[in-house]
């Protein structure tokens, strides 16, 4: 059974490229828009690995991180931040609450996929 | 009952139950609960100047000269109230320089001179350790007589070998007393909190026991004063007794008082218990009533006990010094003799051991340690732990004391030199008085002056005082005192330059002190000070503005390795007790560990401070030398050092007005500070900001690059879908770039504005067309409302199409399509026109209104579909209009689509003059 | 109380006593008189004496 990535991302070009990659690399995926639907698609869909931007509207990136992690059921479950902000204080920040990578934008696809490959599979 | 082993036993108990108070103080003290840290045992340890001079003495002395004994206690009562002004400074001044003794403290004065110190205290033994010979004679005769009961007549005693002597006896314990409470341990305070509560309750032995012979000769023998006074006239020369005149004159009197005031200070015992031993500045005030008060206490009865004895034992076969023992003992009162017995013996033994550990000290610090320190063949200076060595001198300098004093008791017996040498005594350490008050008062004093004026003084003192008291004695030839030496008449000791009238006190104080005060005063004028005698005399006189400072820090120079002062603490003071003084030093400067000091001027000073406690101050200055590299100071460094502090004095108010202004100046520099911190940190946001609106759409752009290279399979409908997201990103990206540069430039003001007339209706339409693509592509309505004829304004022709395209476009965004309807307004008001762009989309919520406007603030989440846009558009249209002097401003319903307005001002005005760069 | 006028207080009450305990006061009660059968110098000078203490005592232990 293929793997299960949801995407949280509210600029809609960079989502198409990210659904089109995780799609063509034979990821079950569900894209979302809205912070305040992900941890709702996380409960419903049971992804493997969260594609999760931090200037979601409505909802801090981190702070979805960080209550994905306080619920135990999910602990398997991987989490990549993808962020324009890549200051190290932030990139700590990302890391700080629970998440597996942070991936600056912009970003290399081939080292996204890699990176999603080496995290799920 | 009164048999020898009696009072020899009752003796030994005394004075084990000494040691035993001795030793409960110091372990009182030792667990940090002071047993004496009180006012009261202050001012009872004081009452060690009553000696058996005082508790026997007083009695004799009254029955020859009436109330002539009482200048002896007078004068300490008027000094004590001038304690405020000069006690407390010597104490502050002691302790602020680890003073140890008065000889110390007079060689400290005068730059810390080794001939001054060791001058004082060779003055201080010859006059005090014949002091200490009458207290154990007093002892040794009290005793006689009292184990001779009930015969009240003393027979001379038929010679007691000194092995068998009691006395000999008393004194060995009274030096084992002494090193064990005086001289256990160094301290680098010098104080014996043991030793002082054991003289503070000898002072109350003797107290109770005198006032206890007094009631019972006054209450018991008769019926109070007025009996016991009324009797009292039946002897021949009673008158003379309660009259002064003719047993003393008022002059005598007068000089007597004087005496006395400067004996309470300067006896090395005094100095001892009043300065050495204080534990805290505030117990003098107390002291300043309690100790006359006691004084007052022990001399009520002194007549009353007198005229009893004479009236007593009226053929004069019973000598008028013993009476407090005698007249208990014919009444058959043993209990109250022995009592007595016991009370002469604490004032002995009080006298002795405090006067002998002051002596000591002195001997030690100021004579021996110096003298040792300067034989190089010892190589003492170079010895690792020196601790050993000085509390062994103490030790043989406390026997060398008592065994002195023994020594003349046994050898001068009943001679005049002996009974005379009370005043003897004071008149000695008198001396000391112009150079002590003078050095604590008077910054001019100099060494040489003092060094001559005590030379001089005690000169004049051995001659007019000393020597004709050895005549008198039978020990000089007695022609010298009745015809001068040489035979030269205006050289007769006692009518000296021919001067008679005088008593022998006040005749060798009057010379011996015009001398004295002469000299010091003269030589001190004539000559000058050295820089270190001149710091020190600042120190001194100006003690309580300087306290606080580390004392002598500002008038050293030098330098020294830390492990080389280390190791000379050691030296002296031995290892743990150095580490602990170094630690204290260390946590008092907020250092972890001693290791952490720098050997800086003021530790320099503060080592020179330990040792003083230890070896003296003249010493310890001469050893810290020997380390420290020192660059002597001139007289003229510090003289610049001084003036410095005075101009700055001088200058202190323009230097106030300064700094007030300095103040003035630093807050708004504070302000501008942080102004410009905040503009800072705006500039900060402002390019994060940024560079993550630039981040965006290249992430698209990559990402879809570099899906068209790595997937060349992709079908054409996708690839082609791919590539118009790619152009369009990159488009935002160029529109985003301009816009930033744009806003950068505006809010630059390097902006170039054109200022010309523009027909507003006009430029609308022109707008309206100019985007008619957006509008159809999503088939909206456009209208626009425009009167026929508006008046033209002055502006920036392309900067308010600008503006109208941004609010045009923004509406076609978000207006649904099909559905969509805009609408231009356009309204001229009394001197503004306004221009209106309506649309029915989904409308701002309330509290984005007014973030719209700001940089890269995009009203967000009420819409499904994030819009395209740089977030920098609203905020440029508003710079733009408030350029000139125009508003922009939004009015909507969320759900019932947004208006934006904005509105100039009508040409009338002159917009351009505004901008700072207008033509 | 300012300490410098405690300071003269006692400077003061110093000067009382020299003048009370020297010539010529002293010489106005240097009599054989008596009091109560007590010699009046006696009298006097203890009780100048007690007076002074009593003085000292107040200036000093009156509060700051």
């Amino acid at each position: 059974m293929s793997k299960k990535v949801l995407i949280a991302e509210d600029e809609e070009s960079i989502l198409v490229s990210l659904e089109f990659l995780m799609r063509s690399d034979g990821y079950l995926v569900r894209a979302i828009r809205q912070g305040d639907q992900v941890l709702l698609s996380v409960g419903d869909f049971q992804p493997d690995l969260v594609l999760l931007d931090v200037m979601l509207p409505s909802c801090n990136g981190f702070d979805l991180c960080k209550q994905m992690r306080a619920n135990t059921e999910w602990t398997g479950m991987k989490i990549i931040i993808i962020s324009a902000k890549g200051r190290a204080s932030e990139v700590q920040r990302g890391l700080d609450s629970g998440a597996d990578a942070y991936v600056t934008k912009p970003f290399a696809t081939s080292e996204l996929r890699a990176l999603v490959g080496q995290l799920i599979q | 009952m009164l048999q020898t082993t009696v009072v020899v036993l009752a003796s030994f108990a005394y004075l084990g139950l000494l040691f035993a108070i001795a030793f409960y103080g110091d372990k009182r003290a030792e667990s940090g609960r002071s047993l004496i840290a009180n006012p009261y045992i202050y001012s009872l340890s004081l009452a060690v100047y009553c000696t058996t001079w005082t508790f026997y003495g007083s009695v004799g002395r009254a029955a020859s000269t009436g109330i002539g004994f009482l200048p002896i206690y007078l004068g300490p009562t008027l000094m004590v109230a001038l304690w405020w002004f000069v006690m407390r400074k010597i104490i502050r001044i002691s302790k602020a320089n680890r003073i140890t003794s008065i000889a110390d403290f007079i060689a400290s004065r005068y730059g810390k001179s080794q001939l001054l110190g060791g001058l004082v205290t060779i003055i201080a033994v010859i006059g005090v350790v014949p002091y200490i010979a009458l207290q154990l004679k007093a002892v040794s005769s009290s005793f006689t007589l009292l184990v001779q009961y009930p015969s009240v007549v003393a027979e001379k005693a038929s010679s007691v070998p000194v092995l068998g002597d009691t006395t000999l006896a008393i004194a060995i314990m009274l030096a084992a007393f002494t090193i064990f409470f005086g001289a256990r341990q160094l301290d680098v305070t010098e104080r014996h909190e043991g030793m002082v509560a054991a003289i503070a309750f000898e002072s109350v032995v003797k107290l109770l026991a005198f006032i206890a012979v007094g009631i019972f000769v006054t209450y018991g023998l008769y019926d109070g004063f007025s009996d016991l006074f009324s009797h009292a006239r039946q002897l021949p020369d009673f008158n003379a007794l309660i009259t002064l005149g003719s047993g003393m004159s008022y002059g005598a009197w007068a000089s007597l008082t004087c005496l006395s005031m400067l004996s309470i200070m300067l006896l090395p015992r005094q100095f001892q218990i009043a300065v050495v031993e204080n534990v805290n500045e505030a117990h003098l005030r107390k002291a300043t009533w309690l100790f006359p008060l006691y004084l007052l206490a022990i001399n009520v009865f002194v007549l009353p006990i007198a005229v009893g004895g004479m009236i007593h034992f009226p053929d004069g076969s019973v000598d008028a010094d013993t009476f407090v023992l005698t007249l208990p003992m014919a009444h058959q009162q043993q209990a109250l003799a022995l009592f007595a017995f016991i009370g002469g013996l604490s004032a002995a033994t009080g006298m002795v051991i405090v006067e002998t550990i002051a002596l000591s000290t002195m001997v030690c610090n100021d004579l021996v340690m110096p003298l040792l320190l300067r034989i190089r063949r010892l190589r003492l200076a170079e010895q690792n732990d020196l601790s050993f060595w000085l509390l062994s001198i103490r030790r043989a300098a406390i026997v060398f004391v008592m065994l002195l004093g023994y020594a003349y008791f046994r050898l001068a017996g009943e001679a005049y030199a002996l009974v005379s040498i009370g005043l003897i005594s004071f008149a000695a350490v008198a001396q000391f008085a112009p150079i002590l008050l003078g050095g604590i008062f008077w910054k001019e004093g100099t060494r040489a002056g003092a060094i001559a004026g005590l030379l001089a003084g005690f000169l004049v003192w051995s001659y007019t005082l000393l020597l004709p008291s050895f005549a008198k004695s039978g020990w000089l030839a007695i022609g010298f005192l009745e015809n001068g030496l040489w035979d030269i008449a205006l050289l007769k000791p006692q009518e000296l330059f021919g001067l008679t009238g005088l008593d022998e006190i006040s005749h060798c104080m009057f010379w011996s002190m015009l001398f004295n005060v002469g000299l010091y005063i003269g030589i001190s004028l004539v000559g000058r000070q050295s820089a270190a005698e001149h710091s020190q005399a600042t120190l001194f006189v100006d003690v309580f503005k300087n306290t606080v400072d580390a004392p002598g820090s500002r008038f050293w120079r030098g330098s020294a390795s830390l492990p080389e002062l280390f190791a000379l603490a050691q030296r002296f003071l031995g290892p743990s007790r150095a580490e602990r003084a170094f630690a204290a030093y260390a946590r008092k400067r907020g250092l972890k560990s001693h290791q952490e000091l720098k050997p800086d001027a003021a530790l320099v000073s503060q080592v020179e401070m330990l040792l003083a406690g230890a070896i003296g101050a003249a010493s310890a200055r001469v050893v810290v030398s020997s380390v420290v590299k020192e660059e002597p100071l001139d007289l003229q460094e510090v003289m610049s050092i001084v003036e410095e502090s005075s101009q700055a004095i001088a200058y202190g108010r323009k230097l106030e007005q300064k700094s007030r202004e300095l103040e003035t100046a630093t807050a708004n520099l504070t302000a501008a500070n942080e102004r410009l911190k905040e503009l800072d940190r705006l500039k900060d946001d402002f390019i994060s900001t940024v560079t993550h609106e630039l981040r965006t759409p290249l992430t698209s752009i990559r990402a879809f690059s570099e899906i068209l290279r790595d997937n060349p399979a992709l079908d054409i409908a996708e690839r082609s879908r791919f590539l118009g997201i790619v152009v369009k990103e990159s488009e935002r990206l160029t529109r985003l770039i301009n816009q930033v540069l744009d806003a950068a430039k505006i809010e630059s003001g390097n902006a170039e504005w054109k200022s010309e007339r523009v027909d507003l209706a006009e430029l609308i339409e022109e707008a309206i067309l100019a985007t008619a693509q957006v509008f159809t592509d999503k088939n909206l309505r456009v209208s626009a409302d425009l009167p026929a004829s508006t008046p033209s304004i002055t502006a920036d022709r392309d900067r308010l199409m600008q503006v109208l395209l941004n609010l045009l476009s923004n509406a076609g965004k978000f207006c649904q399509p099909d559905t969509g309807v805009v609408e231009v307004s356009l309204k001229v008001e009394l001197n503004t026109i306004c221009v209106g762009v309506r649309d029915n989309g989904l409308g701002i919520a309330i509290e984005d209104q007014t973030v719209i406007f700001e940089k890269f603030r995009q009203g967000g989440d009420t819409l499904t579909d994030k819009p395209q846009g740089t977030g920098l558009g609203l905020s440029i249209c508003r710079q733009i209009l408030s350029h000139f002097e125009g508003k922009l401003w939004v009015e909507s319903v969320p759900g019932h689509g947004a208006a934006f307005f904005f509105s100039l001002p009508l040409a009338a005005g002159e917009p351009g003059k505004s901008s700072p760069v207008g033509e | 109380m300012k300490p410098s006028v405690r300071g003269q207080r006692l400077i003061a009450a110093f000067l009382f006593g020299c003048l009370a305990f020297d010539y010529p006061i002293l010489a106005l009660f240097n009599h054989e008189g008596t009091v109560y059968g007590i010699p009046m110098l006696f009298v006097y000078i203890f009780g100048v004496w007690l007076l002074l203490i009593v003085v000292m005592a107040i200036i000093i232990e009156m509060p700051d």
